[in-house]
């Protein structure tokens, strides 16, 4: 569904992606780990589109996406769940929600699946009234969840869900990742520090070392690999 | 309650502010006072244009008399040498301004922050320069004189309060269309990406083809008030665009306050009428006008109205949205 095809990225004279190729398939999680620097992030941007990569080619569902601005690429059906949330503070959540649906003009559709984020996160529910600037780090990354859910996206990008939460909503959020995932049958490409929880609920990943893949691999056999272990996993 | 009855009573408000408006020149008798409220009337189109950029999309435009001149002079020059009637002349000074707008708006938007704030201010010492200059086409400092009175469907506008009754005329046009642009879909891609502008693109909100066109907007306001001015006046020269007009808007939309309304035009009353409230001090006057700004800033920085969203919703045009309850709504007090 989603193809990137020997990407090379810069920010100025300085290389940040060195021939990134990954796929994601339609209804995987997908993972893309690494330390911090590694060009995860610029991953995640070269893709929407807020950097435009210097070489390689980027396809969804057979359309090339590479060099086109961002509106375009979410309209596509590709949604960021940027890093950070990036809520906007001083809207409510349900405002948040239809900010989601900007690009769709279906009223019914919209407030159908206003009703349906509510069930998934009942934390969205009940504090849909609240400015999302009130709101928990953790309960903050569900409505960052619903919002880019109600773009109707057939592919979620989430950028480092666990950063800066404590360690039972990382569950939490990890939990949901899975159930949005089964539930509603899109597809999730997930950047993460965390690989131990990434992994556990990710079909395949992939290994990021200063802007090269190092490692490609099915999730269970990424989890056993020594390497994996010693250098990201922290199995002594 | 019949609906009738209802809707009047809701926009009760808007009706006696309307009809105070109406009644204003025969309450002020004086042509002068006329004057000065007719120069309000201007300067809100002016600070209600420039809070599109400031205001609602978060763009820093500090030379923004440049489209105001550009109204003013296209339309002198589109009745005096094209021989345009006013009804005409007027939109096509609008246009012209907002093609300008449009082509600032298309090279600049590409910077950000105070990149973008200095290219206003040089767009603006620019065409300061320009009128300045080009003798054959501006008549340079000496300006252009004896712009003709606008006319409107055969009766020509020549007293005092006909042109109030214009100028008013145009405010509430603009007020509505701002209103109505405003509390829809455009509206609310302006505020997301004020908010921040990685996520409204993350929405799929197009953030550069927005920016345009509220520039192109603004310029748009601009230009028709500019044109108003000339034809009003009678006399432009460049000095009445350069930039310290652009600085008297800003502190206008700043003592206001921005990203509503109501704000802009409580500003433009305000400053416009402290010159003329404490003339009798003469020269010290500005010293008044400076210390109100200074006070501000240190009081009510947001301005004085501004950090709130005031509804102008007319219930006529804008039905109240119907109470909608989602099944969370059970556990909760109503509104």
């Amino acid at each position: 569904m989603l193809e990137l095809t020997d990407i090379d990225a810069y920010y100025g004279p300085i290389q940040a992606l060195k021939n990134v190729s990954l796929t994601v398939n339609r209804g995987e999680i997908v993972s893309l780990l690494g330390g911090n620097a590694c060009g995860k992030s610029t991953t995640m941007k070269t893709i929407l589109g807020l950097v435009k990569p210097r070489r390689g080619r980027i396809t969804f569902e057979g359309q090339r996406i590479d060099r086109r601005p961002p509106s375009v690429v979410v309209k596509a059906g590709i949604s960021p769940v940027l890093e950070a949330r990036r809520l906007f503070p001083y809207l409510t959540v349900l405002e948040n929600l239809r900010m989601g649906a900007y690009t769709r003009r279906d009223k019914k559709g919209i407030e159908q699946d206003i009703e349906r984020m509510y069930e998934l996160f009942p934390v969205v529910r009940e504090r849909y009234r609240q400015p999302a600037s009130t709101l928990s780090g953790g309960e903050q990354q569900m409505v960052a969840m619903a919002r880019a859910l109600m773009a109707r996206p057939k592919l979620l990008i989430m950028d480092e869900p666990s950063m800066g939460l404590s360690p039972l909503y990382v569950e939490k959020v990890f939990e949901i990742i899975e159930t949005v995932n089964r539930k509603e049958g899109v597809a999730i490409l997930l950047v993460e520090q965390n690989a131990n929880m990434a992994l556990s609920i990710a079909t395949r990943g992939y290994v990021l070392q200063t802007g090269e893949i190092v490692l490609k691999d099915t999730a269970e056999n990424l989890l056993s690999n020594p390497l994996m272990q010693k250098a990201y996993l922290g199995v002594a | 309650m019949p609906r009738a009855l209802r809707s009047i009573l809701a926009n009760l408000p808007y009706i006696g502010l309307l009809a105070l408006a109406l009644a204003l020149p025969s309450l002020l008798g004086n042509a002068y006072y006329i004057q000065v409220a007719i120069f309000i009337g201007i300067y809100i189109i002016l600070v209600l244009s420039l809070n599109l950029l400031n205001g609602y999309i978060g763009l820093l435009s500090i030379g923004h008399a440049a489209f105001y001149g550009i109204g003013a002079y296209a339309s002198a020059k589109l009745m005096m040498e094209a021989g345009l009637p006013f009804i005409l002349a007027m939109p096509a000074a609008g246009l012209i301004s907002a093609a300008f707008g449009y082509l600032i708006a298309k090279p600049t938007l590409k910077l950000s922050g105070i990149y973008l704030t200095l290219a206003t201010l040089g767009f603006n010492m620019i065409l300061f320069l320009v009128l300045q200059s080009w003798m054959s086409f501006t008549n340079g400092p000496l300006g252009i004189m004896g712009i003709p009175q606008p006319s409107l469907f055969g009766r020509e506008i020549s007293s005092r309060p006909q042109y109030y009754y214009l100028i008013l005329a145009l405010v509430l046009l603009t007020l509505f269309s701002m209103q109505r642009l405003l509390n829809c879909r455009f509206g609310r891609a302006l505020l997301a990406i004020r908010e921040d502008q990685l996520a409204a693109e993350a929405m799929g909100i197009h953030a550069a083809r927005y920016k345009i066109q509220a520039f192109v907007l603004a310029a748009f306001y601009a230009g028709i008030a500019g044109s108003f001015y000339a034809h009003f006046v009678k006399f432009i020269s460049p000095d009445s665009f350069y930039i310290y007009e652009s600085f008297i808007l800003l502190a206008m939309l700043a003592l206001g306050g921005q990203g509503n309304l109501v704000g802009p035009m409580v500003g433009a009353a305000v400053l416009v009428l402290i010159p003329e409230l404490f003339r009798f001090l003469q020269e010290y006057r500005m010293i008044v006008y400076g210390s109100v700004l200074i006070v501000m800033m240190l009081v009510r920085r947001q301005g004085l109205l501004g950090g709130k969203n005031y509804s102008l919703r007319l219930t006529w045009f804008d039905p109240p949205a119907e109470k909608k309850y989602y099944r969370g709504d059970k556990f909760l007090p109503e509104e």
